[in-house]
């Protein structure tokens, strides 16, 4: 059973990053990463991580994507022009070097699979919000705070970057 | 059960297409969300390290990775929005001012 909804997940993953690297509209693309995201938090509970497959959703494919939706219609540009419409040696270098990566990568896990270890009996307890809370709030409490102040950061980057404006080269006072 | 070399290589390939995307396509945000994708697999190696070795730090690891993807989402998108108030396009092609 575990195996048929892993392959389910899986071809739905593939299908999804394919179709994203692939269509035209940005939109859709962006629809199509949504798609990817959810199947992977469906994996992560496969793997009986609970916390990260609820993090998974509310995070990435809720927060993160509603903002790169926002982005894309604030924009509102889409006329790049359909891939292979006509043939270029950047798709076949792109594919070329694609398949490299992904073939030693896979040859790297083939040559271990025999030596990794089954899955843990006491997955169950560690994947919890109560065993994730115990450590991030004692052992990792320095990085906790850190990615606090890295957010406040970015936010305020984010704010002075966006708003920046930006003169014309002509009407410098 | 199944092991846990399909988890990674589930890991391997959606970080293969992704690398894929990132080289064949010439939107800037098309570009972002592969990227965005990438960070994904390396996660999902990650948690299935974990679970396999019922350890929780690989999870740990990935909470912090999360975050900082979001920081990273958040000033990139910014970076992209400065871009095209610059030239009025997200064309990675048509951004060369620095490019040799």
């Amino acid at each position: 059973m575990e195996t048929y909804i892993f392959v389910v997940l899986a071809v739905l993953a593939i299908g999804s990053a394919l179709g994203m690297i692939l269509v035209k509209d940005t939109i859709s693309s962006a629809l199509l990463l949504v798609i990817n995201l959810v199947t992977l938090s469906g994996v992560y509970l496969l793997l009986q991580a609970q916390f990260l497959a609820l993090i998974q959703i509310l995070v990435y494919a809720g927060a993160i994507m509603v903002l790169f939706l926002f982005v894309i219609m604030l924009l509102n540009v889409d006329h790049e022009e359909s891939l292979f419409e006509k043939f270029r040696i950047k798709y076949l270098a792109a594919f070329l070097l694609g398949s490299v990566v992904l073939a030693q990568i896979l040859y790297s896990i083939g040559g271990v699979t025999d030596m990794l270890p089954e899955i843990s009996p006491d997955m169950e307890q560690v994947g919890t919000v109560e065993a994730l809370g115990d450590v991030l709030y004692t052992d990792y409490l320095f990085a906790f705070e850190m990615t606090a102040i890295l957010l406040t950061a970015a936010v305020v980057g984010a704010l002075l970057i966006a708003q920046f404006k930006v003169k014309k080269s002509g009407d410098v006072k | 059960m199944i092991g846990i070399d399909w988890y990674l290589a589930l890991s391997a390939i959606l970080f293969t297409i992704g690398i894929v995307g990132v080289l064949i396509r010439r939107n800037a945000i098309v570009i972002f969300m592969c990227i965005e994708m990438m960070l994904n697999s390396v996660n999902l190696a990650l948690v299935s390290f974990s679970a396999y070795h019922g350890d929780v730090t690989g999870q740990i690891l990935v909470f912090f990775s999360l975050s900082v993807a979001a920081a990273e989402a958040v000033v990139g998108l910014a970076i992209i929005i400065a871009i095209f108030r610059n030239n009025l396009s997200v064309d990675i092609t048509k951004v060369n001012l620095l490019r040799w």
